[in-house]
């Protein structure tokens, strides 16, 4: 079952690529329509971040001192100031694993 | 020199860069497949089938927590909708390309491809066989992902559960992101979306990564039109 689903989302995911290059001329994206898709990274992340930072393990809210709540308080301030991937990734890394040890 | 070599070479080149934040990044979701306990097989088939590293991550954290496959599936469809995007500008510069190579080639459109590749097709000095440096480019980003995937599943079988690697995933999300923090309408989704991603959490099938991008964007349009009427 699962596999089926590896292929299917591969294959839309194929189809997100190569349909704008083949089937259509590109400027069928209209000017709203492209703006509006530059918004979807700001959308779908933050739709991971949250839960994964705000719920524990079984769904409930987690403490205001939770280790993860510094970690990516961390790696918000390091990656606000340094606009570096790995700099926000270790940074909230080291700060949660300095709270769980 | 417009050799087909050479304006492979540089797509090699110009990619390099951005094969840093790549490398930890594949090794991570490797690690993280076998700790929410997919098979190695099955996590590396996800790096070749897909291929999008962002998605892939999304979609078994999303198996491993119970979303029904439908869920699964079509979030990946939504974070990965923004191909559409970068294949309408790069498409005038390979319409001569026969429909084969066009498919072909489509397969490599990622974010750093078209990143690097569109900045190298916008320059002029080269009129002949352009599409090498996208697979230039393509090629060495896909070699990158799919051994640094492979490492990732060797060490993940070795990384300990109590380092809580999990939460890496939320921090390369934010990663992915931390350059829009910058802009006031873009923080405002973020925090629409987020929030909403918390009150439907418990909506069956972990539905939650579906309803919330619609509402995400239903308020970036919003945020669109506020701004034209200024």
């Amino acid at each position: 079952m699962s596999w089926l689903s590896v292929i299917i989302a591969g294959l839309i995911t194929y189809f997100t690529r190569f349909s704008m290059i083949t089937f259509v001329n590109g400027k069928m994206l209209n000017k709203k329509v492209r703006l509006v898709l530059s918004y979807v990274p700001s959308t779908v992340f933050p739709a991971i971040i949250f839960p994964a930072v705000f719920f524990n393990d079984y769904g409930n809210l987690v403490d205001a001192s939770d280790p993860k709540i510094f970690g990516i308080l961390a790696a918000i301030i390091i990656g606000y100031f340094s606009k570096n991937i790995i700099a926000t990734i270790i940074s909230g890394l080291i700060v949660y694993w300095i709270f769980i040890f | 020199m417009s050799s087909k070599l050479s304006i492979f070479k540089t797509g090699s080149i110009d990619i390099a860069p951005l094969l840093i934040p790549v490398i930890p990044f594949g090794i991570i979701f490797g690690a993280i497949g076998i700790e929410l306990g997919f098979s190695p097989l099955m996590t590396y088939a996800t790096s070749l089938i897909i291929f999008g590293g962002a998605s892939q991550i999304v979609f078994i954290q999303l198996l491993s927590g119970g979303a029904s496959s439908l869920v699964a599936i079509t979030s990946v469809g939504v974070i990965n909708s923004r191909h559409f995007l970068y294949g309408a500008v790069l498409t005038e510069y390979l319409e001569k390309l026969s429909l084969i190579k066009k498919l072909l080639i489509s397969y490599l459109i990622t974010d750093q491809t078209f990143a690097v590749s569109n900045k190298f097709f916008k320059s002029k000095h080269v009129k002949k066989n352009k599409h090498y440096h996208l697979l230039g480019a393509g090629i060495t980003l896909w070699t990158t992902w799919q051994v640094t995937t492979i490492i990732g599943i060797l060490l993940g079988s070795i990384v300990p559960e109590e380092w809580g690697l999990k939460f890496a995933i939320p921090l390369t999300f934010l990663a992915i992101i931390i350059n829009e923090f910058r802009k006031l309408d873009h923080v405002l989704v973020m925090l629409i979306s987020g929030i909403s991603s918390l009150i439907f959490f418990d909506v069956p099938f972990k539905a939650y990564i579906v309803i919330t991008p619609f509402i995400g964007l239903f308020s970036a349009l919003i945020i669109i039109k506020i701004k034209e009427n200024q």
